[in-house]
């Protein structure tokens, strides 16, 4: 088998398996709640912030490469233009909301 | 210029086109991010009706993770298969793991559909509280990106068998694939935003 192959293959699988225990842990943690709603929920959370990461580096190859550091930069871009646009409408929800009561 | 070198890393048309499809992906994705900062925003807005924690039931939305999850896999062997492949004609391979992927997802998105319908005889329909608008726009766009991926891929397949696995064929499975796998990331988002944060109790 090509080498470039088996190691692509090997990628999807260690995503595939990552993504799913990833995911077991997660449903698990609510599923069978032990800890109090914030910390069940910060746990949720940064599992599946570790599973975004997990597909970006096994399905979409995003890395430190140089044929995917375009790609990488953008992605880094588009996350600034994402957080100042989704904070800056909770900072005026939240504001409004607090208003209204 | 062979499929296979597009198939590659290291073709700069290649590399160009699918950079150009990456800037529409980071632009879908902010449509994604706003709808959650809405969404976020009107959790507590139920007006009375009913609350996330009595709507959503754990067992679907784990199938429905398990079914994008696989499909994301199925989709990657078939690109595997369209990089690899010995054959420009050899598509049997390609065309069964695209049929899968197809196939995971359009039952995906069968579910997703039950789901919805099951809400509606619950009571839980867009207009009854601000949450459950921001509801109804927050997944069923996710669905409809998996329904226009899907169909999508049918083209793709109907390309295979038409003109073989030729260069812009190979571009076009090349950005699918990112569209697809970009999809999941999505749903990941969506599993833990809407359903998980919302049967904590």
């Amino acid at each position: 088998m090509n080498p470039g192959r088996a190691s692509e293959l090997r990628r999807y699988l260690a995503g595939y398996g990552l993504s799913h225990v990833l995911t077991g842990a997660a449903f698990g943690a609510v599923y069978w709640q032990k800890l109090g709603a914030r910390d069940t929920l910060g746990i949720v959370f940064a599992l599946g912030f570790i599973q975004v990461l997990v597909h970006f580096r096994c399905f979409l190859y995003i890395g430190l490469r140089r044929s995917a550091r375009d790609a990488l930069q953008l992605l880094l871009l588009s996350t600034l233009i994402i957080g100042l646009m989704v904070s800056g409408t909770l900072v005026i929800l939240v504001n409004l909301h607090r208003r209204m009561m | 210029m062979s499929a296979d070198e597009l198939g590659h890393v290291g073709s700069t048309l290649g590399e160009r086109a699918v950079f150009g499809f990456w800037v529409f992906l980071m632009s879908d994705a902010v449509i994604f991010a706003l709808l959650f900062a809405t969404y976020g925003s009107l959790l507590d807005a139920t007006a009375g009706g009913p609350t996330p924690a009595a709507l959503f039931r754990i067992g679907d939305s784990l199938i429905e993770t398990w079914l994008l999850l696989s499909s994301s896999f199925t989709f990657g062997m078939a690109s595997i298969a369209m990089k690899y492949g010995n054959a420009r004609e050899n598509v049997g391979p390609l065309l069964a793991w695209s049929a899968v992927t197809v196939v995971l997802g359009l039952s995906f998105t069968g579910m997703e559909l039950h789901d919805a319908l099951t809400l509606f005889q619950q009571g839980a329909y867009p207009s009854r509280s601000g949450y459950l608008s921001v509801l109804f726009a927050l997944v069923p766009f996710h669905g409809l990106h998996v329904v226009g991926g899907s169909i999508w891929l049918i083209v793709v397949m109907v390309q295979l068998l038409t003109f073989g696995r030729d260069v812009r064929v190979n571009m076009n499975m090349l950005r699918l694939g990112l569209f697809w796998h970009f999809l999941g990331i999505v749903w990941v988002a969506i599993f833990s935003v809407v359903y998980l944060q919302g049967l904590i109790r």
